[in-house]
């Protein structure tokens, strides 16, 4: 068969302004960043997000991609509030739709199952029911009571980084936890996976149970090789995240003339210029 | 060195030197500061709950749970932070050593939840009588003057499982007569919203650095159950926003034991960093 193998451009190449994207991942945890990187230098605007949100977030709003986000919190998990989110929400430069983080799970449910609402009590009696609007209740037609219907959250493209895949799409985690990745790529029209390595098939399951080969082929439509793709965010046992350059990051963010800079030299070139200005920066602080 | 049995010590039996415990007896010597009270009222919100996931959130609170594992409340589960449940008791800002006993990735996070099998005890930026708490923004939710976390587990957890809340510093500005947002559900909010919201809610605790609460049951406001060594009554309506249920006679809460003290002290947070969220 065919491989879908493409690069972090071609990824590109096939989203449109005004899509629905979700991104995989979770906080500052295994984030399709390569492609996230990507999108920044792209002129693609008007996006719907979808995010366990860290800072892809962040990212995505500050370079004005972002018309909405559909969230159920944005962190950067060892620092807790992405400064660009932040300053996204309160200049009100985006729309949100705000969950709760299990409702989201529920959400992409609907959309992956092809099922016009999940009933939940979640969300009852809180901002979720005062502040989407569009959100409507379900009475139970065996009990009588009254739960909300959580909406499919349907995504035009899923983006998720793992730490293999093999070029068909098949794609697996080595980390901790799976998030909601398969997920996000089963709610999605078009799945694009990014990898630290693609790997022959009889490769994923050498060493490693079957059950971390989360995603199957069927979901996806793309494969991306990006060794430290979700750098500066964590993908275990790969690599950690990098706190020095979060830091970074998150301090250039809280100032102006900062942040252009620190765009200038990590955002405005390609992906492979960013991992060698990454690298020659942890060179520069051994020195 | 302060008398063994000294009521600071709390539980003269552990503290008691014929039993032997020469070490516990000498760290009780120093006597229990705010900090510490404040560990175990939190310690002491997860009393009863049994074979439950116990999901603290910040130092006190983490501190708090390890503690009532090692010592009252042995059948609690909790996380290393990551995705997995794991045996021991070890210092705060540590990784854990394990051993794993059961893997538990956020999906499966959500199914306890959903299910009822946890405990959770959050940090709200803003809380009112009725327990309605918010950790998603300040202001306007269109345009929040401050944008905080978002709602995370909040609205699901306190209508699916019992909840308490951590505040390291009591102020009116927390404890306010109505919050900007509501990510955690009070119980008003609860009712309103109908009985599949309030069929499994379970508002437990709010433990201060001033004081613990609990709700009224009648009311559903919240009361103050104890104030903590050193503090008066009067500090602590003065330092909240709304009007407090309160009793005719406040307890002081509860002092430490000795072996507590010393597992605190020495075995759970050696470094001191409870004292981050509440300076000595």
């Amino acid at each position: 068969m065919a491989g879908k193998r493409m690069t972090e451009a071609d990824v590109v190449d096939r989203l449109r302004s005004g899509m629905t994207i979700g991104i995989g991942g979770w906080g500052s945890r295994r984030k399709p960043m390569s492609m996230v990187r990507a999108i920044v230098r792209s002129d693609l605007t008007d996006l719907t997000v979808v995010s366990y949100g860290g800072p892809d977030v962040g990212l995505l709003c500050a370079a004005g991609k972002v018309k909405k986000l559909v969230f159920g919190f944005v962190s950067l998990d060892s620092i807790p509030l992405d400064p660009l989110f932040r300053a996204a929400r309160q200049q009100g430069s985006i729309e949100v739709a705000e969950y709760d983080e299990g409702m989201v799970q529920l959400g992409l449910y609907a959309a992956a199952t092809r099922l016009p609402f999940v009933p939940t009590r979640v969300g009852l009696g809180s901002l979720v029911a005062t502040t989407n609007p569009a959100l409507r209740t379900v009475v139970d037609p065996y009990g009588g009571e009254e739960f909300i219907a959580m909406p499919p959250l349907e995504l035009d493209a899923a983006l998720v980084h793992m730490n293999r895949a093999d070029e068909k799409g098949n794609a697996q985690f080595l980390g901790p936890d799976p998030y909601f990745d398969d997920l996000f790529c089963a709610a999605a029209e078009d799945a694009y996976v990014s990898c630290e390595q693609i790997v022959p098939t009889e490769d994923l399951t050498k060493a490693a149970h079957p059950v971390t080969v989360r995603i199957s082929r069927m979901l996806v439509t793309g494969v991306v090789e990006a060794p430290h793709g979700a750098h500066f965010t964590s993908c275990v046992p790969d690599y950690d995240r990098d706190e020095a350059f979060q830091r970074l990051y998150v301090e250039a963010a809280g100032d102006p003339g900062r942040w252009a800079a620190f765009g200038d030299r990590f955002l405005a070139g390609g992906e492979a210029e960013y991992q060698r200005e990454v690298a020659a920066l942890a060179a520069e602080k051994e020195a | 060195m302060a008398a063994v049995g000294d009521p600071t010590t709390g539980d003269p039996a552990t503290g008691d030197p014929t039993t032997g415990d020469l070490a516990a007896a000498r760290a009780a010597a120093r006597a229990a500061d705010r900090a510490e009270a404040c560990v175990i009222a939190c310690a002491e919100a997860f009393r009863g709950d049994g074979e439950i996931l116990a999901s603290p959130i910040g130092v006190i609170p983490t501190i708090a749970v390890r503690l009532a594992r090692h010592t009252f409340e042995p059948l609690l589960l909790v996380t290393d932070g990551e995705a997995c449940i794991v045996e021991g008791t070890w210092p705060v800002g540590t990784p854990a050593p394990g051993p794993v006993e059961s893997w538990l990735p956020y999906r499966a996070v959500f199914d306890v939840v959903w299910r009822g099998d946890r405990h959770v005890m959050m940090t709200p930026s803003q809380i009112d009588a009725y327990g309605n708490a918010n950790i998603s923004a300040i202001g306007s939710h269109a345009r929040p003057k401050v944008q905080l976390l978002g709602a995370r587990g909040a609205p699901g957890n306190t209508v699916s499982h019992p909840t308490s809340y951590w505040v390291p510093k009591h102020s009116a500005r927390v404890f306010t007569p109505k919050v900007d947002v509501v990510a955690g559900v009070g119980w008003d909010n609860g009712e309103r919203a109908g009985s599949a919201a309030t069929r499994y809610m379970q508002l437990r605790r709010v433990v201060s650095n001033l004081a613990a609460f609990d709700w009224d049951p009648k009311t559903r406001r919240m009361r103050l159950l104890s104030v903590h060594p050193g503090v008066r009554v009067a500090e602590v309506a003065a330092a909240t926003g709304f009007d407090l249920v309160v009793g005719e006679d406040v307890p002081v809460t509860r002092p430490p034991t000795a072996e507590e003290l010393r597992l605190i002290r020495e075995v759970i947070d050696p470094k001191g960093m409870r004292y981050r969220e509440v300076p000595p």
